[in-house]
């Protein structure tokens, strides 16, 4: 049996691990990234590459001495550097002495033939016929759909929490009960208890929570080590957070179509081009969180990402039209979680008391003299 | 009894306490150096202060700032540990009440916050990069031999300022090795470096925020006049240095800690005798994942009254 492993995005290697198990192969299951992960990463990759680079040449190091085979990853397309990725981290690896073999899937959009031409090699190298092989991804598409969902509902919790780290420590039960859900019956029931244990957890109803949207790069908005947890450091200050990109419905919008038309038509005014990765849709997604009522918008960006760049010195131009405060983070290896913690204190209280004069305002118009 | 608060911000290079009265007055403020050694200043800095306060000082309420916030709150006791950010915006807020710019530079980070109508709009902070910061300077006036108090002094005296890379503290001084060899009298290139570091300054931290007036500059540099002059030069406008400018900080946790405690809450404050207690940090690695976090306890005569670093909360209890 090949031993199989990809890339740690988040939560999404249990939709992986599925899929590359359904597929009769033997998953090797990345470990979630460290900081020895990343040092390892760091050792090998050029000193100017972004963070994701390092992390996920990091994580491929550790898979391989793990003994994988085959390692299966997506591909970025251009402007951004994203789209040379795969073949550097190929070559990395191989001057290192590794034998494997790589398959990086492009949007199948940007050339349809080459897609259909590699997923034909590994179905056929699984020796699984095409109506298997939907099945198999049916499977693993109902997993991620669901680990999405359990993401959202546990950020929606989480600034609710009568007992601070309860319901990370009940997220973290889920995903125990949702890698056991193998067939689709055993998802939907997981997806039934898993909503139950969140919807459990003791609450304060009575607080009024921040809404902050996330924008950014994907990876580093997807991979909680990357993003400091920022999700969970925000819910557990009181903020409900909610990320533009969901990898379920990123897939859906962005890899298998032309991304989402009303995000890139409102950044369209802004940014009137595709300059790679998420740069454009950091500016759109902020005026539709802008315009969905959130208080403020956070955008992470790995250290020298050329799209988040570009969008960081466009945005303070959103943030000051549509009246929405923008904090951007930028993450590389040296970043402290001291400094991002500062940062997002400073922000909520920022956000707090521009909320309070907000809701002040209504009552001050009726009194005389104030 | 006088019902007094006090702030203390511990920073990289300086550690700082305020106290204040009721009404927000500074009775007493103290302004020293941090050494990389924070807990003998936080105990140097409460045996001072107590030092020369009138007897009659009763302290409510007790707020820590900056970086060694955690540290100092645990220390002292404090009732509210906010981030600097917003306790310098709360002391320049009333010190300049109709303040809209904030400018701040420390020892080793620097800020811009922006208020609008009393309130904070926006914030930035230098992210990768402490070139142009308090430390850079100390450096320099170091190698230069000039004690760092005349600095500023030198930089005024400057009648055409060389242009020095302030872009990095690495390049910024090897350009001004070379500008000395080049022949430049030491004004003209120190009035250089000041003009280096409000540029970078601005291009960096303030890039993209409208700086309107009433500008307001604070921290430890603020102290420098050289520094002054090259911001009202370089924003055209006049920069107001408020009275505490090198304790705002301070200041801004005593206001917190007054304002929170003022909802009907006792003071955790645990007086100034807890300088004289031994206090002890150690530290270890959990092995219970591969996040590998390094645990920190503070231990005040033997008890650990604080502990953090896991990401997991596993360690949060106090509970040997």
């Amino acid at each position: 049996m090949k031993k199989v492993s990809f890339a740690h995005m988040g939560y999404s290697y249990l939709g992986f691990k599925q899929l590359v198990e359904d597929m009769g192969f033997a998953a090797i299951v990345p470990p979630s990234p460290s900081p020895a992960t990343l040092d390892r990463g760091v050792q090998y990759a050029p000193e100017f590459a972004c963070i994701p680079f390092k992390m996920v040449l990091g994580t491929y190091l550790e898979v391989l001495e793990q003994g994988a085979e085959i390692i299966i990853t997506s591909g970025g397309v251009g402007p951004c550097r994203a789209g040379l990725y795969g073949m550097l981290h190929e070559k990395i690896l191989r001057n290192l002495g590794f034998d494997f073999e790589i398959f990086v899937f492009d949007p199948p959009l940007t050339g349809l033939w080459r897609f259909y031409s590699k997923l034909r090699r590994v179905v056929r190298g699984a020796g699984l016929s095409w109506p298997a092989f939907v099945d198999v991804v049916r499977r693993a598409w109902a997993k991620l759909k669901l680990l999405d969902a359990l993401e959202q509902l546990a950020s929606n919790t989480r600034p609710y929490e009568l007992k601070r780290g309860e319901t990370t420590r009940t997220f973290h039960d889920c995903l125990k009960i949702v890698d056991q859900a193998r067939n689709l019956k055993e998802i939907a029931s997981a997806r039934q208890e898993c909503q139950q244990l969140l919807q459990n957890i003791p609450r304060d109803p009575g607080r009024h929570p921040l809404k902050i949207g996330i924008v950014g790069e994907i990876y580093v908005m997807l991979e909680p080590f990357m993003n400091l947890e920022i999700e969970k450091t925000l819910g557990e200050m009181g903020v409900v957070t909610h990320r533009s990109i969901y990898l379920t419905q990123y897939t859906a919008t962005d890899v298998l179509a032309h991304g989402t038309m009303d995000v890139r038509q409102l950044a369209y005014p802004y940014l009137n081009q595709f300059v790679g990765g998420h740069g454009q849709n950091s500016v759109g997604e902020t005026i539709l969180y802008a315009r969905n009522g959130f208080d403020g918008v956070v955008q992470v960006a790995p250290f020298t990402c050329i799209p988040e760049i570009v969008a960081k010195s466009i945005l303070p131009r959103v943030s000051q039209d549509f009246r929405i405060p923008v904090l951007s983070l930028t993450i590389d290896e040296q970043t402290g979680r001291a400094g991002v913690e500062t940062r997002l204190e400073a922000f909520i209280d920022l956000l707090r008391e521009r909320r309070e004069q907000m809701e002040a305002r209504p009552y001050a118009a009726l009194l005389p003299g104030y | 009894m006088q019902p007094c608060y006090l702030g203390i911000d511990v920073g990289s290079v300086s550690t700082n306490i305020v106290i204040i009265n009721a009404a927000g007055e500074a009775l007493s403020s103290l302004y020293i150096r941090t050494m990389g050694q924070p807990i003998q200043a936080i105990k140097e800095g409460l045996r001072q202060i107590k030092a020369d306060l009138p007897e009659d000082v009763l302290i409510n309420g007790a707020g820590a700032t900056g970086s060694g916030r955690y540290l100092a709150g645990a220390i002292i006791g404090a009732d509210i540990i906010k981030n600097e950010i917003t306790a310098h915006a709360v002391a320049a807020r009333q010190e300049v009440p109709a303040v809209q710019t904030i400018l701040e530079i420390g020892g080793q980070d620097s800020k811009i916050i922006i208020l609008r109508q009393g309130v904070v709009t926006d914030f930035a902070m230098n992210t990768v990069c402490a070139a142009g910061t308090g430390s850079f300077l100390d450096q320099q006036a170091a190698r230069l031999g000039i004690p760092i108090e005349n600095f500023g002094e030198l930089a005024l005296k400057s009648r055409h300022p060389v242009r020095i890379a302030g872009r990095c503290t690495v390049f910024a001084e090897s350009d001004m090795i070379h500008k000395q060899q080049m022949g430049h009298n030491i004004e003209d290139i120190i009035g250089g470096l000041s003009e280096a570091l409000v540029r970078n300054y601005l291009n960096n931290v303030a890039k993209g925020k409208e700086i309107l007036a009433p500008v307001v500059f604070q921290g430890g540099v603020a102290a420098n006049a050289g520094i002054r002059a090259a911001f009202s030069k370089a924003l055209q406008q006049d920069i107001i240095v408020p009275r505490h400018f090198a304790v705002m900080g301070a200041l801004g946790a005593a206001l917190l800690a007054r304002n929170y405690v003022n909802k009907e809450r006792v003071t955790r404050f645990k007086g100034f005798d807890v300088a004289e207690d031994n206090f002890r940090v150690s530290s270890f690695i959990c092995r219970g994942c591969s996040n590998q976090c390094e645990i920190v306890n503070i231990e005040e005569e033997g008890n650990i009254i604080a502990r953090w670093g896991s990401r997991c909360g596993k360690w949060d209890t106090l509970s040997q």
